[in-house]
């Protein structure tokens, strides 16, 4: 947007309703929004605490673990049903109903068998993440050129190597897919984690609403939010490195 | 005036994914989903007979279960109670999700000012905000109706957004080459061209809906179907308890694949060519 | 062979054809666009275009002709300059003019006849009319029968003969053409050539035709304006003297015809590479 012939960069607008949010919070027009500045004054008090540290930890290892599972997962059921036909018609019909079922549903289900600790949260950031990466490695694969395979056997090139042929040709759509699930799995691992409640940021909300500590609230939502965007950022940034790639192969 | 058509340069792969998602369902035969299912069924069946987990009921267990609470009523008032904020929810969100991608889509400023926040929303784990939600606005209907308004917003909003930006710029320059008001630009060329990818996006908006709702029900207060599992759990009855998972989850496919079905018919004409 | 010695003092250039023919029905005059500030796409174009005459803008890829094309139509503003249509000032689309685009720009929801009409039924034309005359132009432009199909039910070149037939339902007076078959196979843009220069019979209107190609240009003109690209600049204007009133293949055989590929040629071949 440009303002007297000035550009106004995007994140500008967030300031503008950070404003709007301050001033929303001074004259209590909004229940749910205490001041920004509030806010802001109870990021210490919220991260300081021991039991933030461990919730932190909880956090990113549970996450960490269920991308990674979800994205050897992924990418392994991807590869099967774009190179195995039958895979793919077994596979493509339940692989799309995960994509668009209530998957928190799932979450009472995998507490009974995983228990009520962080094993869940693994589970659930697994479980939001896999499906989008799957499909879209599937995708990729489908997608590679035909006349690239072809290359690959003319020249001779052996079983694995024209794996990695493939393998590298659908990278874009992996990575597309990857990004997705790394935006998903930080959803699963809020959820995951709300729903069990008794650990990480969930024991921390439950804490926070006993206690009426709306700041407190905002605070850790506030952090949660800055985690999943600069995820999402970074894989952005990441993936415009593979673009070219993917721009000359068309 | 010329806002909206000169930047249409940047057309980024926007459209790639919910097509994608489209055509891959589609083409496989009947016969092969009738297999798929029998053999991932048998499978869960199999896995409940071996006794591995003593709150794993098998899948027959779990229809019989299924069928004992559809036949005395109580999966059916399970569900007209989770109806009412699902589709409250879904109503609120489609009017304000439309409205406004429409709007980010047509003005360079709202989008300047609004798109951030959808953006940010759609990253975000909007999830997070329901036990702030229940805190403020109690554990009533309220609450449960924001949340599914909070999961589903922002999918629709920005798949409008973005169905408004993806109108071909030759479509909008024709209809003002024959000197077409911006009112008939609007409603005669960019809505109707827009309406496709629109409902694609309201689709997936429907699906984070339903999502919203079990989440509602299952974190704010245990009623309809989310007391449902809630309470089997809660006394043991385990397959009456996948069996209202099982219940919710079909349901929601099953509405998906329908509206998916009517978006095929609704706009097939055009997918082909053009 | 060098480029100045082509110009429209040559042997080309029209003998005086007739008054009406010199009259100019759009005039350009120090045109300059730049984009973003720092991108020249025209610079200082001054060109007339005579009533009734088909003018050709050619170029290769990047010279601003498709640029020049919307500024005529009023669909792009220039930096600097200024078009007049029949003596009044452009400062937007107006009735006079009508467009052809490259990519047909149907409304895909729409019937072919719906389609046609469309430029009617914008300036308020009622149905029975407006569907009257597109039926008109519809049949002229040989496409009857498909009144009631949708546009994925045709060829790129029946698309295209829509796009026609709603740019002349509308009446005006130029016609403005984006390299209208550019997106069509070879077979079906030779066939719909040789219909347009019969159309042109029929319809007494200014055509400017955006092409890229050679032939196309020396086959359809009265008059060709060659831009260079970066910035884009008129480079020469050239007046082929060819007969189109036989029979249309013929004139692919004529020396004049391949002299003037072979002359245009030697003068773009600078800029391509």
């Amino acid at each position: 947007m440009e303002i007297y012939g000035y550009r106004v960069p995007a994140a500008a607008a967030l300031i503008v309703w950070v404003v709007i949010w301050e001033i929303v919070g001074r004259f209590d027009l909004l229940l749910m929004f205490p001041p920004f500045t509030e806010v802001l004054a109870s990021l210490p008090d919220v991260i300081g605490t021991p039991s933030f540290a461990e919730a932190a930890r909880i956090t990113v290892v549970s996450y960490l673990a269920g991308l990674a599972l979800a994205i050897v997962v992924g990418i392994g059921i991807g590869l099967l049903m774009g190179l195995v036909k039958r895979a793919d018609q077994i596979l493509n019909m339940w692989v799309n109903i995960f994509l668009s079922a209530p998957l928190s549903a799932l979450v009472p289900v995998i507490m009974i068998l995983f228990g009520m600790g962080s094993p869940t949260v693994v589970a659930t950031v697994f479980m939001f993440a896999v499906w989008i990466i799957a499909l879209d490695t599937r995708a990729g694969v489908l997608h590679a050129s035909p006349s690239l395979l072809e290359m690959g056997r003319a020249f001779g090139a052996s079983r694995g190597q024209r794996l990695k042929l493939i393998l590298l040709s659908a990278l874009p759509e992996i990575l597309a897919g990857i990004r997705l699930g790394v935006i998903r799995g930080v959803k699963g691992v809020v959820i995951g984690q709300l729903l069990v409640s008794i650990i990480g940021v969930g024991a921390l909300f439950s804490l926070y609403s006993q206690n009426f500590l709306m700041a407190h609230f905002w605070a850790l939502i506030l952090i949660l939010f800055a985690f999943a965007l600069s995820l999402a950022e970074l894989i952005n940034r990441l993936e415009a490195r593979v673009e070219y790639y993917a721009g000359s192969r068309s | 005036m010329a806002s909206t058509t000169q930047t249409n340069a940047a057309e980024g792969p926007v459209a790639g994914l919910t097509s994608r998602w489209a055509s891959a369902a589609a083409d496989t035969p009947a016969i092969w989903k009738i297999l798929s299912l029998a053999l991932i069924f048998g499978a869960w069946e199999i896995a409940g007979r071996t006794n591995f987990n003593y709150a794993f009921p098998g899948f027959l267990e779990t229809m019989a279960a299924l069928w004992e609470m559809i036949a005395d009523g109580s999966m059916g008032a399970a569900y007209l109670r989770t109806a009412e904020p699902l589709v409250l929810g879904l109503v609120i969100s489609l009017a304000i999700g439309v409205s406004s991608g429409v709007a980010m889509g047509l003005r360079r400023d709202v989008e300047w000012l609004t798109l951030p926040i959808f953006i940010t929303m759609q990253a975000a784990p909007m999830a997070a905000l329901i036990p702030l939600v229940t805190f403020v606005y109690g554990i009533g209907l309220a609450s449960k109706v924001l949340a599914v308004v909070m999961l589903s917003l922002p999918v629709i909003a920005i798949n409008s957004y973005k169905a408004v930006r993806n109108v071909p710029s030759s479509l909008v320059d024709m209809s003002r080459s024959f000197m077409g008001s911006r009112r008939q630009q609007v409603f005669g060329i960019i809505l109707p061209a827009a309406s496709p990818m629109m409902f694609a996006g309201i689709r997936l908006g429907v699906a984070e809906g339903f999502s919203g709702a079990v989440l509602a029900e299952l974190l704010i207060t245990p009623t309809g179907i989310g007391d449902l599992i809630t309470y089997n759990r809660s006394i043991a009855k385990f397959a009456h308890m996948y069996a209202a998972i099982f219940s919710i989850v079909a349901l929601a496919v099953i509405t998906v694949s329908l509206l998916h079905r009517l978006e095929v018919t609704l706009f097939r004409p055009e997918k082909r060519g053009v | 062979m060098n480029v100045t010695h082509l110009s429209e003092s040559r042997a080309h250039s029209a003998p005086a054809a007739g008054d009406a023919a010199r009259d100019a029905i759009i005039e350009v005059e120090g045109i300059h666009k730049i984009y973003g500030g720092s991108v020249t796409a025209l610079e200082n174009i001054n060109l007339d275009f005579h009533r009734g005459a088909l003018t050709s803008l050619l170029g290769p890829s990047g010279c601003g002709k498709t640029t020049l094309l919307k500024i005529l139509a009023g669909l792009l503003q220039p930096t600097s300059g200024e078009v007049r249509v029949n003596g009044t000032p452009v400062t937007g689309p107006g009735p006079e003019r009508a467009f052809v685009f490259q990519d047909f720009a149907l409304m895909p929801w729409a019937t072919v006849l719906r389609n046609a009409a469309y430029g009617l039924e914008l300036r308020g034309v009622s149905l029975r009319e407006r569907e009257e005359r597109a039926r008109h132009y519809i049949d002229e432009v040989g496409l009857s029968g498909f009144e009631d199909k949708y546009p994925h039910e045709l060829s790129g070149g029946m698309r295209q003969r829509v796009g026609l037939a709603r740019a002349l339902a509308v009446d005006a007076d130029v016609l403005l053409m984006d390299e209208p078959f550019s997106a069509v196979d070879e077979q079906t843009r030779r066939k719909f050539q040789e219909d347009l220069i019969r159309l042109r019979e029929i319809e007494k209107k200014t055509f400017l035709l955006v092409t890229h190609s050679i032939e196309e240009a020396v086959y359809l003109s009265d008059r060709i304006v060659l831009l260079s690209p970066r910035p884009g600049r008129v480079a020469q204007i050239v007046t082929p003297e060819i007969d189109r009133s036989g029979d249309p293949d013929a004139i692919r055989r004529t020396p004049e015809y391949l002299d003037l590929i072979d002359e245009i040629w030697a003068g773009l071949r600078t800029y391509v590479e």
